[in-house]
């Protein structure tokens, strides 16, 4: 299963991208540890972190999970890949606020926040396009007919996607303990001043390219 | 628009901003004392010692509008755009942002492509904010991880209450009012924040009506200025307590919250005692979840023969301190107190705040001390009143007016605006720079902001 493997493997480096980026929260995380000058609250500020963020890409993971049960993968494709062409858009076109919270947040404020930074930044929108062959890969379309088979064919979408939602949080969990922990006890915050590079720009280019190739691959499917 | 890098004058913390290089530039309000139709203007300083121009005037902006008076600025971002819960680190620290406490137009200045001319980008009418915030006179401005802070003594029709206003930082519009909760605060003047525990503090002075023809001799006695401090929840703009000195102590100024996000205290000043005239510098602190407020030190009045004062000090027969500015400095080690009646400029060494120890005491000007210059021969008045220190906490910049209705009672001979470097010892103690003395002639100087942030611009979330 090349193609399997490629698409899980890119779900996981799509985790560590996103868990590298400072705003998506191991900085939150190692702000609050600095302020109360321990590593455990570094350790305890990430668990929510990871569950707001997981929740984000789990919407749209299940999302697709439904639809692809729906719609041919080419359709599907040429969706996301619009989807993705739009809001990499607008972003560039609206001017961009980050959803904030207050520092000393709660475990419930920070899942929230990492929800909506998620949200906010296309984090899910971004794994569409490597879900899609998944769901649709040789083992899922086989030819199905007949209710109790396309009921079968819907669960078996729905635990492929959590599955994959599951990759992605742990390689994003590893990434942001590990930065975190690094950060925290190792570099110190200098390493902000030169390194927090401007990870927005980066993530709309990623996204309006992953937009553009989805779509592509789309459209050459329906032709 | 967009960089790549965060803007090389954030710091993280206090201590990074410490090792911050000096500062080349000193932006400086001159306003105009004389109501002859001349606008105020933002003037630019060269404090840069190795420079053929130093401690000159070499760049001034003129206000694109008469008839008000300049008095605080800030910058448009700092520091604080680091904060985890609220990142903007992309934004650049290139925008003056300059209110004004007569007319309350709002002066949009960009000093980037031309650091020593600064350009007027955009003028926010006084009409944007009536109508947005329903404030007016605005004062303080601070860049908060969220957008731009300002605060303002009151509303249009001069009475209260005063309160904050946000302006987004991107498009400087007004947003609108900041509270959503005041509870009994009415008064207003200075604000800052603890941003380690999501708390803002709010000062009193008086509303515009109280301050705008001179101190109201009637309201003063009867203990009608500001008295209290408050503390808010910053992110749920509630306010949670009220910090009471007694009405004893009128009119509570500078708001100086320790650097370090860890630490929950912080400085403010109280201006005149009816007691006995003395001013005094209060801690506020948090102690097991509650904020308290103590004396911690007291500055006394000075006596003085009668004919030597002003009318309105005759009665008293002494020279009131009148401490109208503090600043502390970025490592929370020095405080900075400004006797603007006695002509003093003090250090505290604040290492234990609950203690302050006096380091160093430098006189200049006053209303019956006169002191001088080594730059300059003869008296000098006015005295030590906006006070700036470096981020690296090596030199401290001072002006000497406080504020026109205010000048013209406490120094009714008129006051010859100039502004002076001092040199700090790391140690403590500190000495004039005898090369450093700016003579503004009729006009009178304002608030200080130095290029790249000072100690009284940024605040931080990592300690």
């Amino acid at each position: 299963m090349p193609t399997d493997l490629w698409a899980w493997l890119s779900l996981a480096g799509l985790g560590l991208f996103h868990g590298l980026n400072p705003a998506m929260g191991w900085l939150f995380a190692v702000a609050l540890g600095l302020q109360e000058q321990r590593l455990s609250a570094v350790l305890a500020a990430l668990p929510p972190i990871v569950l707001g963020h997981t929740a984000a890409i789990a919407l749209t993971a299940l999302l697709i999970a439904f639809l692809g049960v729906a719609l041919p993968t080419p359709i599907l494709l040429s969706l996301a890949g619009a989807l993705l062409l739009v809001f990499a858009a607008w972003r560039i076109w609206r001017r961009f606020r980050h959803p904030r919270t207050r520092f000393r947040a709660t475990k419930y404020q920070l899942a929230l926040w990492s929800f909506l930074m998620a949200n906010a930044h296309g984090a899910g929108l971004m794994i569409a396009p490597f879900l899609i062959p998944l769901l649709h890969g040789p083992d899922a379309a086989l030819e199905h007919s007949g209710h109790t088979a396309h009921a079968e064919l819907f669960s078996r979408s729905v635990e492929l996607a959590l599955l994959a939602v599951l990759v992605h949080s742990v390689a994003l969990y590893l990434t942001m303990i590990t930065v975190a922990v690094i950060v925290y006890r190792e570099l110190g915050l200098e390493l902000l001043r030169r390194a927090w590079i401007n990870v927005d720009l980066i993530w709309i280019t990623v996204l309006g390219l992953t937009g553009a190739l989805t779509l592509l691959l789309g459209l050459r499917g329906l032709i | 628009m967009a960089v790549w890098r965060p803007d090389p004058t954030f710091y993280p913390s206090p201590r990074m901003a410490m090792k911050a290089p000096p500062e080349k530039l000193a932006y400086v309000v001159r306003l105009n004392p004389n109501n002859n139709g001349q606008p105020d203007a933002m003037c630019v300083v060269d404090v840069d010692p190795t420079s053929s121009t130093y401690s000159k005037i070499v760049g001034v902006t003129e206000m694109p509008y008469t008839g008000g008076e300049l008095h605080h600025f800030g910058w448009n971002a700092c520091s604080s755009m680091l904060c985890p819960n609220a990142p903007h680190p992309h934004i650049e620290r290139r925008y003056l942002v300059v209110p004004d406490i007569r007319s309350s137009h709002i002066t949009i200045l960009d000093t980037k492509d031309n650091p020593t001319q600064p350009q007027v980008v955009k003028v926010i009418d006084p009409e944007e904010l009536h109508e947005r915030a329903y404030y007016s006179r605005p004062h303080t401005v601070h860049c908060g991880p969220d957008g731009i802070y300002i605060s303002a003594l009151g509303t249009p029709d001069g009475e209260g209450p005063g309160g904050i206003f946000i302006l987004d930082h991107d498009t400087f519009e007004v947003l609108g009012r900041w509270e959503i909760d005041r509870g009994d605060q009415y008064l207003h003047y200075d604000f800052w924040w603890h941003l380690g525990y999501d708390t803002m503090i709010t000062s009193e002075w008086g509303t515009p009506r109280m301050v705008e023809h001179g101190v109201l001799g009637e309201e003063l006695l009867a203990g009608k200025y500001g008295h209290r401090i408050h503390l808010w929840d910053l992110h749920r703009r509630r306010r949670l307590q009220a910090l009471e000195m007694g009405s004893e102590h009128q009119m509570v100024l500078e708001l100086r919250p320790a650097h370090d996000p860890t630490k929950a205290y912080g400085f403010v000043n109280s201006v005149v005692s009816l007691k006995d005239l003395s001013s005094a510098i209060w801690l506020w602190y948090r102690h097991n979840g509650e904020w308290k407020i103590q004396k911690v030190i007291e500055i006394p009045a000075e006596p003085a023969e009668e004919d030597q004062l002003p009318d309105i000090l005759k009665p008293f027969k002494a020279v009131p301190p009148l401490v109208t500015d503090i600043d502390l400095s970025v490592d929370d080690r020095f405080l900075y107190v400004s006797c603007w009646g006695t002509g003093e400029l003090r250090q505290y060494d604040v290492s234990n705040p609950f203690e302050p120890k006096l380091t160093s005491v430098l006189q200049i000007g006053g209303i019956v001390r006169r002191a001088g210059h080594p730059a300059v021969s003869g008296p000098l008045n006015g005295g030590p009143q906006m006070v700036e220190v470096s981020r690296d906490g090596r030199r401290v910049y001072f002006t000497n007016s406080l504020y026109l209705p205010w000048d013209a009672q406490f120094y009714p001979d008129g006051i010859r605006g100039w502004m002076v470097k001092v040199d700090v010892n790391p140690e403590g103690g500190m000495q004039f720079d005898p090369n450093f003395f700016i003579d503004f002639g009729d006009q009178r100087a304002h608030q200080i902001r130095l290029q790249g942030g000072d100690a009284s611009s940024d605040s931080y979330c990592y300690p």
